[in-house]
């Protein structure tokens, strides 16, 4: 604290560090780049949106009188003649998951400025995003063909139909996006756009390598609601 | 201020302008335990745990996964505290809009028992 000159130049570290990076009057976030800063709070304020979707699913569970229909058995599947509870949902949770992995390394090949196994790993990653969603469309119109609506469900209360359709397709149009992100970053990946300072279509600037990591947080996030999602709506 | 005479060796390493490296090992042993956390999920369903039991390990494991997930894949644990926070801590206000929404569905709820003559009914069958 005696030397600014050790301060602004080695940020300190725990609580000493984060007082002193915003009460510093420059940027308080040190080591994060503006990119990185803004998709984090773009992030923070989509987790509100999705919370908001939650907590509403919980005040119309609770409130309701008419029992809430068993999600178990909702989306159960036969398969092969075996009657398998929830499957399709694990299904999707691991394809999302293993879609998460594949990200994560495509941003630590990012950084060491592997091109190649970057650009394949965002496409892998887009692959398994595209299955998730096309997985979701095949739930969805299971559900509307056993005559489930926003209004209304052959099982009980008439909230379940608007909930789930609201908060799977909030969390499915977040995926479609993610995917087609993806894509189009791992062509300017492909094309070493980061290399050589190809200015963007839309941004007429100069991409950077971070942004891989800023798709990669997007892409995490995704996944991160859909833990939330399984966990209270598909298992409670 | 006993943070400031630390080693540098007891930092935790801060992100850089280089960005991270972190070995590809990590991510691996991340990706194998989101897996056996789902699959435990999973589990509790297949095993048609009840009540406080079955909250109880949602929950836990839930939270054991976005964990993991914010901490090593969106690489939160080697950013500074300034972030973190700034990230972290509002979410944790929801908790409140949660209790408030819960005391507005009980009384919703009870409304509608004393008030409409509802009664709990059972879920009708599921049928495929």
């Amino acid at each position: 604290m005696s030397d600014p000159a050790v301060t602004h130049t080695d940020p300190q570290p725990g609580l000493t560090g984060f007082v002193s990076d915003w009460s510093s009057d420059k940027t308080a976030f040190k080591t994060a780049s503006w990119g990185k800063a803004m998709i984090w709070i773009f992030l923070l304020s989509d987790t509100f949106i999705f919370s908001c979707f939650l907590i509403a699913y919980m005040t119309a569970r609770m409130s309701t009188s008419e029992a809430w229909p068993n999600p178990s058995e909702v989306f159960a599947l036969e398969i092969g003649g075996v009657h398998m509870p929830l499957i399709l949902i694990a299904i999707m949770t691991f394809v999302l998951i293993s879609s998460s992995g594949t990200m994560a390394m495509a941003v630590n090949f990012g950084y060491r400025r592997d091109r190649v196994k970057t650009t394949v790993l965002m496409l892998l990653t887009a692959v398994l995003g595209a299955t998730f969603v096309g997985m979701q469309a095949f739930e969805w119109t299971k559900l509307i063909s056993e005559g489930v609506r926003p209004w209304e469900n052959p099982w009980g209360a008439p909230q379940f139909g608007s909930v789930f359709f609201m908060i799977t397709g909030f969390h499915g149009t977040h995926v479609t996006i993610g995917v087609i992100f993806l894509l189009l970053m791992a062509r300017k990946v492909w094309r070493g756009d980061f290399d050589t300072g190809k200015k963007g279509f839309f941004t007429s600037r100069k991409g950077r390598w971070e942004i891989v990591e800023i798709t990669g947080l997007y892409w995490h996030f995704v996944d991160l609601v859909w833990v939330f999602i399984f966990a209270l709506f598909y298992l409670w | 201020m006993a943070e400031a005479h630390m080693s540098p060796q007891t930092l935790a390493p801060a992100a850089h302008a280089e960005g991270q490296q972190h070995p590809i090992r990590l991510y691996l042993i991340v990706w194998f335990w989101l897996f056996v956390l789902s699959a435990c999920s999973y589990a509790v369903d297949l095993l048609q745990f009840q009540g406080y039991l079955r909250w109880g390990l949602i929950l836990m494991l839930m939270l054991g996964k976005a964990g993991l997930i914010i901490a090593v894949f969106m690489h939160m644990a080697w950013e500074r505290l300034a972030l973190s926070y700034a990230i972290l801590v509002p979410p944790v206000l929801v908790l409140i809009f949660v209790v408030i929404m819960a005391f507005e569905a009980d009384y919703t709820f009870f409304t509608r028992m004393e008030f409409f003559g509802a009664s709990p009914a059972v879920p009708a069958p599921v049928v495929h």
